[in-house]
């Protein structure tokens, strides 16, 4: 397998508040990779950095070879990499279908999906496409921020806090959409603070604490001990 | 370092002396000259306070200008007061008039509340030309010498030994001088005052100074009534001089609100200085352009969108960064050299 | 009857300010910027169709589409080159500049054409009139309305069933979401402020036709511009055009009463409904 996307020392700041130290990952072709950590562990200023919208101060991000550190982010959107912010972040203005059309506002060319299979994929955005985007419950409005991130057919999908303030049942049914997104060529970044949710899509997973990756492995290699102590900074030295 | 600001201030008290004397020392078209560049240094010391401290950013300010002269010329026309009595007359009547008006602005935020003010401003004068006593639409004029009958003009006129119409200029000045100065002072003492600082605390941040017990709309309302009463006080005085009024004239935007946004802009908004630097500028301006008509309006515009775009706080913010010298410091800061100040957003690099 | 007369004059009227104001409404809508300078750009759109119109002896009707395009670039490099840097959480920077570019074009156009007043000449159409029965219309005043309508049907269409408009409303909702789906917020700004001086340019026209202009008389037209957008509530095009209606029939009724009350009866109507309605009669729902 081939590096897809390859970080390397990313740095990031706020103002005068560090919250990212050199962090480094990789995601493969084709590859699921989970990041968790609890609250503040830098997961989510990660994946503004990686999109354009946090400004990096340091390192690097490149998609197939091509640097695109500092991009303005409509830019990386365009080079492949889409995001489903965390809060979704729906366009209260727009109508459903108008969600999921703005997504492709920057496309160009054919791809896999499209409006049809977006809305097959998840039918009841078909059946509520008038409805303005925030008129839906919070698990339909994270399907059309899903839908709205693969309208542009990305080759890297970032996921931020898919299932925050979701009940389970409505959990299980977007990562059901899981394997289709995945075989359509997409790889996949997800940030969880649903351990059991990461495990169980991920190929790879990797712990954030503090701005750092403190623990990294394929699930199966990963006793929960090591998950827990990296999870809540816990050191046995 | 610590030799400058005695220095600056030695200076600034030398200056103020000169101002002082300057009636005795040169001629009156000088003194005239000037008494133009305190008043609008005044409304622009008025201004500063409303949208540099308050937040509160006026378009109408010329409303109280001409309710201060209206009131003032009613003063002596209808009421036949000393014209000095009808200046502080001026004064009050632009407060009172700034209550109603602060009663609608202030339901307004922001950019609304900039037009909304401008309206009630066009809303004054329009009314004002219905008032048929003082002349409408066309305005009127102050009755033949009452300038020279008016308080204290005698002793000056002896004093100075000129004539009655200087002596009167002489008196003007003097009292725009020490308004300017009164200004001033009552900022600088004010905005180190718990509600001074109380007032910069919700200009950085609203809801955390509600949080710590600041009411931001009492202490804008207060600022508000201030302003108000500072520039009316100076409209009257204005007019005393210009001893004609009309609606167009003593509400013109351009004239009470335009310049002195300007000036404030491009001397430093939100600092104290900044207004003195402004005005110094604007005269320079205008003496060296004086030639060319309106030209100078257009360089002042340019001026300000290019402070507005590459120096946000102004000329005098820009020397105090080169220099370090700060004549009237509002807030403790750290000694130089140890800590770098932080100032977010202000310079890319 | 004379009532109904002045409600209609006053409503034809309201036209007028709702084309002054569309601009306006528009760019308030998309970006929160507040342009001072909305009046004097409309005053400078009609000494641009004045020029045109002099120098290759068209009519003014056909000047305004060779204005329109220019003027849609001078909205374009404004917004890309002073605009766009002022735009923020702080209201100020953006105020200011806006006022300082009022006070440059004025005094700019003052120093180009003199004070003198100027007059767009439509030629008969400005006399001419239609009788409907209970009260008689100016053609050019109802031409003058039917063209705010147009504009803003035309916007709302634009709004709603476009991909710019889609866009529009994306950026408006969320500049940094917005970003993440491909959109450059900056130059969206730019396209709009370019849309704004064409509606600006159109304003330009029917002004120029219908009564006489000189440089200084931008900013009254900002004022009523601005009465229309308030009153009509933030982002809503039709809520501008009922706004602007609302300032024409109460400016016509004023004036029926007694000339000198025209301008004052609008702005009393102005403090009225936000005293009423401070958030305007019609707000967009998410604001």
């Amino acid at each position: 397998m081939t590096a897809l996307l390859r970080i390397s020392g990313l740095t990031a700041h706020y103002g005068d508040f560090q919250a990212l130290f050199g962090v480094d990952l990789t995601l493969n072709e084709g590859e699921t990779v989970a990041i968790i950590g609890a609250n503040g562990a830098g997961k989510t200023t990660l994946m503004r950095a990686i999109t354009g919208v946090a400004k990096v101060t340091a390192g690097s991000v490149s998609l197939a070879d091509e640097n695109l550190t500092r991009l303005p982010a409509p830019q990386i959107l365009t080079r492949g990499i889409a995001m489903v912010p965390e809060g979704r972040k729906l366009f209260p203005s727009l109508t459903v279908e108008e969600n999921l059309l703005i997504g492709a506002h920057a496309r160009s060319g054919n791809g896999y999906w499209t409006l049809d299979r977006v809305q097959a994929m998840f039918p009841i955005l078909r059946e509520r496409r008038q409805s303005p985007g925030t008129a839906l419950s919070g698990g339909q409005q994270q399907m059309v921020a899903i839908g709205r991130a693969l309208m542009s057919n990305p080759r890297v999908l970032l996921c931020d806090e898919l299932s925050l303030g979701l009940a389970p049942v409505v959990i299980k049914e977007i990562y059901a959409a899981f394997p289709q997104i995945k075989a359509s060529g997409t790889s996949i970044i997800v940030v969880e603070q649903d351990i059991g949710q990461a495990l169980r899509v991920a190929d790879h997973v990797h712990c954030m604490m503090e701005g750092r990756i403190t623990l990294s492995g394929r699930p199966a290699d990963l006793s929960r001990d090591a998950i827990h102590d990296a999870y809540f900074g816990v050191t046995h030295a | 370092m610590t030799l400058t600001r005695p220095f600056g201030l030695a200076a600034a008290a030398l200056a103020l002396a000169l101002l002082y004397a300057l009636p005795a020392i040169a001629p009156r078209a000088v003194v005239q000259d000037l008494f133009g560049i305190l008043t609008l240094l005044v409304l622009a010391m008025n201004w500063n306070m409303l949208a540099g401290f308050a937040g509160l950013v006026s378009v109408g300010q010329q409303a109280f200008v001409g309710i201060g002269a209206y009131a003032m010329f009613a003063a002596i026309i209808l009421m036949g007061l000393d014209p000095l009595v009808g200046v502080l007359i001026g004064g009050l009547a632009a407060a009172a008039f700034a209550v109603p008006m602060a009663f609608f602005a202030f339901r307004l935020n922001g950019a609304y509340f900039a037009i909304g003010t401008w309206v009630v401003a066009d809303i004054a004068r329009l009314g004002i030309s219905q008032w048929k006593a003082l002349g409408g639409g066309t305005g009127t004029s102050l009755p033949k010498g009452t300038a020279k009958d008016m308080a204290f003009v005698g002793q000056i006129k002896d004093m100075l030994d000129v004539s009655s119409a200087a002596a009167a200029d002489a008196l003007t000045y003097w009292l725009m001088l020490s308004l300017a100065v009164a200004m001033l002072v009552a900022s600088y003492v004010f905005l180190r005052s718990r509600m001074g600082l109380g007032l910069q605390a919700i200009r950085d941040n609203e809801n955390a100074a509600r949080s710590v017990g600041v009411d931001p709309v009492k202490l804008k309302a207060l600022v508000f009534l201030l302003a108000a009463f500072g520039t009316g006080l100076c409209g009257a005085l204005a007019f005393i001089q210009i001893t004609r009024v009309t609606p167009d004239a003593a509400f013109s935007v351009i004239d009470w609100t335009a310049f002195v946004i300007f000036i404030t802009v491009i001397g430093g908004i939100g600092t104290l200085p900044g207004p003195i630097v402004g005005v110094i500028v604007f005269y320079i301006l205008q003496r060296a352009l004086a030639d060319y008509g309106t030209i100078y309006l257009i360089v002042l515009g340019c001026l300000g969108i290019v402070v507005m775009l590459f120096a946000r706080r102004g000329l005098w913010d820009m020397f105090t960064d080169r220099t370090g010298i700060d004549l009237m410091p509002l807030t403790h800061r750290p000694p130089q050299g140890s800590l770098p100040r932080p100032k977010p957003s202000r310079r890319a690099a | 009857m004379i009532l109904v007369d002045t409600l209609a004059q006053g409503l034809l009227l309201g036209g007028l300010y709702a084309l002054f104001a569309a601009g306006l409404s528009l760019v308030f809508g998309i970006m929160r910027l507040v342009n001072l300078a909305h009046g004097d750009l409309i005053i400078l759109g009609a000494y641009l169709i004045l020029t045109i119109s002099t120098v290759t002896g068209l009519h003014p009707f056909l000047a305004v589409l060779l204005a329109a395009p220019l003027m849609f670039g001078l909205g374009w490099l404004l917004q890309t080159h002073i605009l766009n840097r002022v735009l923020g959480t702080d209201i100020l920077p953006p105020l200011l500049v806006t006022f300082g570019l009022s006070v440059v074009i004025q005094n700019g156009l003052l120093a180009g054409f003199t004070a003198d007043s100027q007059k767009l000449t439509a030629g008969p159409i400005e006399a001419a009139s239609v009788n409907l029965g209970v009260v008689t219309l100016g053609v050019m005043p109802v031409l003058t309305f039917a063209s705010a309508v147009a504009v803003v049907f035309a916007l709302n269409q634009l709004f709603y069933r476009t991909a710019l408009g889609r866009a529009f409303r994306a950026t408006s909702d969320d500049a940094v979401t917005a970003q993440l789906m491909g959109i450059r917020p900056q130059s969206i700004f730019a396209i709009a402020t370019g849309l704004a001086l064409v509606v600006a340019t159109i304003a330009a026209l029917f002004l120029g036709t219908r009564a006489n202009f000189d440089p200084s008389i931008g900013p009254a037209r900002l004022l009523y511009a601005f009465e229309a957008v308030i009153i009509g509530g933030l982002g809503s095009l039709w809520g501008t055009l009922a706004g602007g209606i609302v300032i024409g029939m109460a400016q016509a009724l004023g004036a029926s009463v007694n000339p000198e009350w025209q301008i004052l009866s609008g702005h009393i109507a102005f403090v009225l409904v936000l005293l009423i309605r401070p958030r305007g009669l019609f707000p967009r729902a998410n604001d």
